[in-house]
């Protein structure tokens, strides 16, 4: 069995299990936030049960509007906090706590190698980073889970990506996630898991691993995920004192295909309008003009993104008649981001550091684009309308990129700005 | 179980950005919801769509975010059923969870014409274009599923279970 098999095996209590087998999986984390959330509360509810399942298993987060841009959002708000203290569930993440639910999941130790995490979120597959099976779920399959601890599942056949070779300055698995998409496309891999490996797999950071299994969902994919190493184990250990099983693929398991990438030549990819599989190299569509440059998000807001972007940024300035929005994507990243450093570098070139948020990834607030704008952005969707006007555009690219072409006006391959004083 | 209603039709990778803008998220209403179904690219369809109808799509209906208010603003809006090529499969789950019908059905996209008069068994996988005399078969969905789609979603199946429990 490979490393997905063998998790819903143990979480369905069975020794073996196939591809295609529907099984009844005990789920070891739920999460929700406050998009999807209230809509699982208001339906957990309706079952009339009084108690969920196990408080301690639960994760709320208030991530996507924060803080309350609307009394509607408060209202949202609301809602899971009221939930929080009714069923009397440590794990609440409010305002100033936290930041986007997928970082702060990982971050805080709710994400272990070998457990089942459903999370009421597409992007929930990021955790595969750490060796866990986490997909995305519906609100009312969540309150489901509340009520029960169990989901059913359709046990996925798995695509092996076999990633080899060294990044160079300024690519990064953002770029290697993008051309991997590009090939794929976006419905390539529907109901299927995505098994990344290999040895720049091994060298690469656990950001940059969280970056990858983010974006398996924009193959349609149930989850990506990454055999657990010491790496793994050791970010996990820092954050955690639980207990958890490594499961590893064996040699002989099956997969549905495999499918091999160098990053040796690979070079920084942007995923144009209006699709994420339209993905083309940055250096093919840098005559396009942008109005704002966006950098946060679940799939590149951590520190090591930051920082990337810095060091384009020191000593530059953001091209007069664009806007550059930087949002961490917790707390935990604002603050070392702060002390380090990486955040003055960011104001003085006049960008905007925002609080930890979706923000206007998700097209809620804190830079939303009006019609006939172009944005470059770091996060994980250009679809009509997500970041605001239905008539904007949307280029999705690396840190790097959004930083380089932050400082030009136009969309930047970044390997042209040198650094400065480098 | 059978529906029906008049097709409409849509392309290839209709997201879920499209099927509800994530401006309108703030509501718990589904009829509110309803509303806004789809107007980025069809700001006519919560009209069209009052009367009773079958969406007939491409591939990868449902794409991106989890936000089950999609197929809630579809249902409310008037849509009955849902057949497309393939569908993203947090969409298809969650449809199936909230009670409606939906069903993958491949090489009926282009020959499903708009406004045809559709009849769809669901047990059978039989969908019936009364208009061009027509029969497509889909994919058969398994007991349990419709099951839930019968009981009119998984919180009403669930609550159904729990009582038999205790009976």
């Amino acid at each position: 069995m490979n490393i997905c098999e063998k998790i819903l095996a143990a979480s369905s209590g069975t020794k073996c299990v196939e591809p295609g087998d529907i099984i009844e999986a005990k789920v070891d984390v739920a999460m929700i936030n406050e998009i999807t959330g209230p809509l699982a509360i208001q339906t957990f509810k309706k079952i009339g049960l009084d108690k969920v399942w196990d408080n301690k298993r639960i994760v709320l987060v208030l991530d996507h509007q924060v803080p309350a841009d609307s009394v509607r959002s408060a209202e949202l708000h609301k809602i899971m906090r009221v939930f929080a203290k009714e069923q009397n569930i440590p794990f609440l993440c409010d305002v100033g706590d936290g930041g986007i639910c997928h970082q702060v999941m990982v971050e805080k130790g709710h994400v272990m190698p070998g457990y089942l995490i459903v999370g009421a979120d597409s992007h929930t597959c990021t955790y595969g980073a750490l060796g866990a099976f986490a997909t995305g779920i519906g609100s009312t399959e969540m309150a489901a889970v509340f009520a029960t601890g169990k989901i059913w599942l359709k046990v996925p056949s798995t695509i092996k990506i076999n990633v080899t070779g060294r990044f160079g300055d300024f690519v990064t698995p953002k770029d290697l996630i993008l051309d991997v998409i590009g090939k794929i496309g976006a419905d390539g891999a529907i109901y299927k898991a995505i098994e990344f490996t290999g040895p720049a797999i091994r060298e690469m950071s656990i950001s940059g691993r969280l970056t990858l299994c983010n974006m398996a969902v924009e193959m349609g994919a149930k989850t990506g995920i990454i055999e657990p190493d010491e790496k793994a184990v050791q970010y996990v250990k820092e954050r955690t004192d639980g207990i958890f099983r490594i499961f590893r693929s064996d040699p002989d398991a099956k997969y549905e295909r495999t499918l091999d990438f160098n990053v040796d030549d690979l070079e920084p990819m942007v995923a144009c309008p209006h699709s994420v599989d339209n993905v083309k190299p940055v250096k093919s569509v840098e005559n396009v003009e942008i109005n704002q440059a966006f950098l946060g998000s679940c799939t590149n807001g951590r520190l090591e993104d930051l920082e990337l972007a810095a060091r384009i940024m020191r000593g530059r300035r953001v091209k007069k008649g664009v806007r550059m929005i930087v949002t961490p994507a917790s707390s935990e990243v604002y603050f070392h981001a702060l002390l380090n450093g990486t955040l003055e570098i960011f104001i003085k070139s006049g960008a905007i550091v925002c609080n930890p948020t979706c923000g206007a990834c998700f097209g809620g607030h804190m830079g939303l684009l009006a019609s006939g704008e172009v944005c470059v952005s770091s996060s994980n969707r250009n679809f009509i309308g997500r970041m605001g006007s239905p008539e904007a555009e949307i280029y999705l690219a690396s840190p790097a990129t959004v930083a380089a072409s932050a400082v030009t006006g136009k969309i930047t391959d970044p390997r042209r700005l040198l650094e400065v004083g480098a | 179980m059978i529906v029906s209603g008049k097709a409409v039709l849509f392309g290839d990778n209709i997201n879920t950005d499209i099927i509800i803008p994530s401006k309108y998220l703030t509501s718990l209403d589904p009829n509110e919801l309803a509303k806004h179904a789809m107007e980025s690219i069809d700001p006519s369809f919560p009209n069209r769509a009052k009367e009773g109808v079958i969406i007939v799509a491409g591939r990868n209906f449902g794409c991106g975010s989890s936000r089950e208010q999609a197929p809630l603003a579809l249902k409310y809006a008037g849509v009955n059923c849902i057949i497309a090529e393939s569908f993203a499969r947090i969409f298809f789950r969650n449809a199936i969870n909230i009670g409606l019908p939906i069903l993958e059905a491949a090489g009926t996209s282009g020959e499903i014409d708009e406004g045809d008069v559709l009849k769809i068994i669901l047990e059978e996988g039989k969908i019936i274009d009364e208009t061009k005399g027509r029969v497509f078969s889909a994919s058969r969905l398994p007991g349990f599923i419709l099951e839930i789609i019968r009981d009119g979603g998984l919180i009403e199946h669930l609550v159904k279970a729990l009582r038999s429990d205790r009976s």
